[in-house]
């Protein structure tokens, strides 16, 4: 084939759409603007999950007590992310963690930083599953995920 | 419920293509309509496999497919994960609905963003997105979790590696065709630590199509019917917190299949396996929860040779997802290659041993959010 009849397109689709939180997310994220992590709790398996549901998935039922839990917690596992990708705003390296939050049965995403994260090697000396961490508050404070700004080695 | 059969099978190469994904799709299904001697329009009906809007940048592509796939004037439904695009054409010849099912799953990953940026969008935009999760992040965190868990090592991970890019040699269809060493995939960039690049999965075009037919059907068009004689599938949690990463649904998904077949030793009844594995270390874990190794043991099956192109039960013959992931077509391309298998037909990669029941495997999501395994026999 000659190269015109290898042409290609290049495209673009850019859309906007507009997405209900619902009440529930509201809640949990008008909360952190006060510093608070909120879970729920399930009055039939009596799980705390954060973030918080309008309904437990496992048992299917509304989830209607409110609790606040720690914002310290336990390293369930983490990734150092080391790769840029399209649509991604978060600088790179930085990791990605699951975090148990104390009172809490459910693992929290978010960002472990305050270390230098520069020289990986260290990064791996210094972060170990089961290591405690805690939260770290943004200055300013949007009403969204990144109102806690990353959650910190705790030593 | 009536039995079902793979009468044919026909697929692409894994590397990019130069025609646009609808004369693609075109020539993939023009060859399997003519291997099995029918007309477009003696085919009952028609399932397609396609992830269109992210995946093509079309929205509602399965209306842009279904010339391609000779689906005018026909019923016809479409999936985006394609193992499931398999076992919706099954029911409609299980049901007696039809007697001839075209399933075909197409796209061409040459063509759309990388994966990282695809799958990025499973998440959704006010938590998981925001602090950067995609399908590599959280099969990182998964990959942590099982090595630390279970003592598995890096280097046993990049055997995988090793094993399914040499497999891929001895395959026409697939993508990246080098071979590699331990060394190189140790040595290769820590891009979502613990995970390397060679450790990856690469992104691939593909189109595969599998003709079913009605045991009466099938019996005429080929001496060879492969039979759907197992499948089971389950759904985890959406959000990976909820879950145990390393105990998640294929467990459920495996028995489900297994009860239907009759099997009861998956290591002994099982003679090839084609597992989807975007991943290194995932194909150990799969292996696993499929019951071809006990919990924990992943590692110590890989070290044992058994999984080998010439093992007792050989994984990835075809070289794998690690060698050619057309992403939404990776499930149906499983299929097919454990139905070549079967039929013995698999060429260079054919295995060395008398095929009777093959397993195909094929996941979707976060870390395995969605499993599904088919079991085929002779
Ligand atoms: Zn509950």
């Amino acid at each position: 084939m000659s190269k015109e009849e290898h042409r290609i397109v290049k495209g673009q689709v850019m859309v906007p759409y507009e997405l209900a939180l619902g009440r529930t997310w509201c809640h949990f994220f008008d909360c952190l603007k006060e510093e608070k992590i909120m879970g729920k709790k399930c009055r039939k398996c009596s799980r705390v999950l954060v973030p918080p549901r309008s309904f437990c998935p496992r048992c299917f039922e509304d989830m209607e007590e409110w609790v606040e839990v720690s914002q310290e917690g336990v390293v369930e596992t983490w990734v150092y992310v080391n790769m840029p990708f399209f649509a991604q705003e978060l600088k790179i390296p930085f990791i990605s963690a699951q975090i148990r939050l104390d009172g809490s049965d459910s693992g929290f995403i978010h960002q472990i930083a305050g270390i230098d994260l520069s020289d990986f090697d260290k990064v791996r000396e210094r972060v170990k599953l089961g290591d405690r961490v805690r939260a770290v508050w943004s200055t300013e404070k949007k009403g969204n995920i990144l109102d806690i700004a990353y959650f910190e080695p705790v030593k | 419920m009536r039995r079902v059969a793979i009468t044919h099978v026909a697929q692409s190469s894994g590397v990019e293509s130069k025609e646009s994904l609808m004369d693609f799709t075109y020539a993939i299904n023009k060859e399997i309509l003519d291997k099995a001697g029918l007309k477009r329009e003696e085919v009952g009906c028609i399932i397609a496999g396609a992830a269109d809007i992210f995946h093509s940048g079309l929205s509602c592509a399965n209306a842009f497919d279904w010339d391609g796939i000779g689906a005018f004037l026909k019923e016809g439904s479409r999936a985006e994960e394609s193992a499931f695009s398999f076992i919706y054409g099954c029911m409609r010849i299980m049901s007696g609905h039809f007697d001839t099912v075209l399933v075909t799953a197409l796209v061409k990953g040459s063509e759309n963003p990388d994966n990282d940026a695809i799958t990025s969008f499973y998440g959704d935009p006010f938590y998981l997105r925001p602090v950067g999760l995609n399908e590599s992040a959280v099969a990182a965190m998964q990959m942590r979790q099982y090595l630390e868990r279970y003592g598995i090592t890096e280097e046993q991970c990049a055997k995988v590696v090793v094993k399914n890019r040499g497999n891929a040699l001895f395959n026409p269809y697939a993508h990246v065709k080098k071979r590699v060493s331990i060394k190189d995939v140790m040595d290769s960039e820590r891009i979502y630590d613990p995970l390397k690049t060679l450790e990856c999965s690469p992104k691939s075009d593909g189109v595969v199509a599998v003709l079913l037919a009605s045991e009466k059907r099938a019996r005429k068009l080929t001496g060879k019917p492969v039979w759907l004689t197992g499948y089971g599938s389950s759904m985890d949690h959406f959000i990976p917190g909820d879950r145990d990463l390393l105990n998640g649904q294929l467990k459920t998904a495996a028995a489900r299949a297994y009860k239907m077949a009759g099997i009861r030793d998956p290591q002994k009844k099982i003679d090839v396996a084609e597992i989807c594995e975007p991943y290194a270390f995932q194909e150990l874990l799969w292996c696993e929860h499929l019951g071809i190794c006990s919990e924990g043991q992943g590692g110590k099956l890989i070290d044992s040779g058994m999984t080998q192109m010439d093992g007792a039960l050989p994984v990835n013959p075809s070289g794998g997802v690690l060698a050619t992931n057309p992403y939404p077509a990776r499930g149906l391309y499983r299929i097919a290659e454990a139905a070549l298998q079967i039929k013995g037909q698999a060429g260079e990669h054919q295995v060395d041993k008398k095929v009777r029941t093959a397993l195909a495997h094929s996941t979707h999501g976060f870390g395995g959010q969605c499993h599904s395994v088919v079991i085929l026999s002779s």
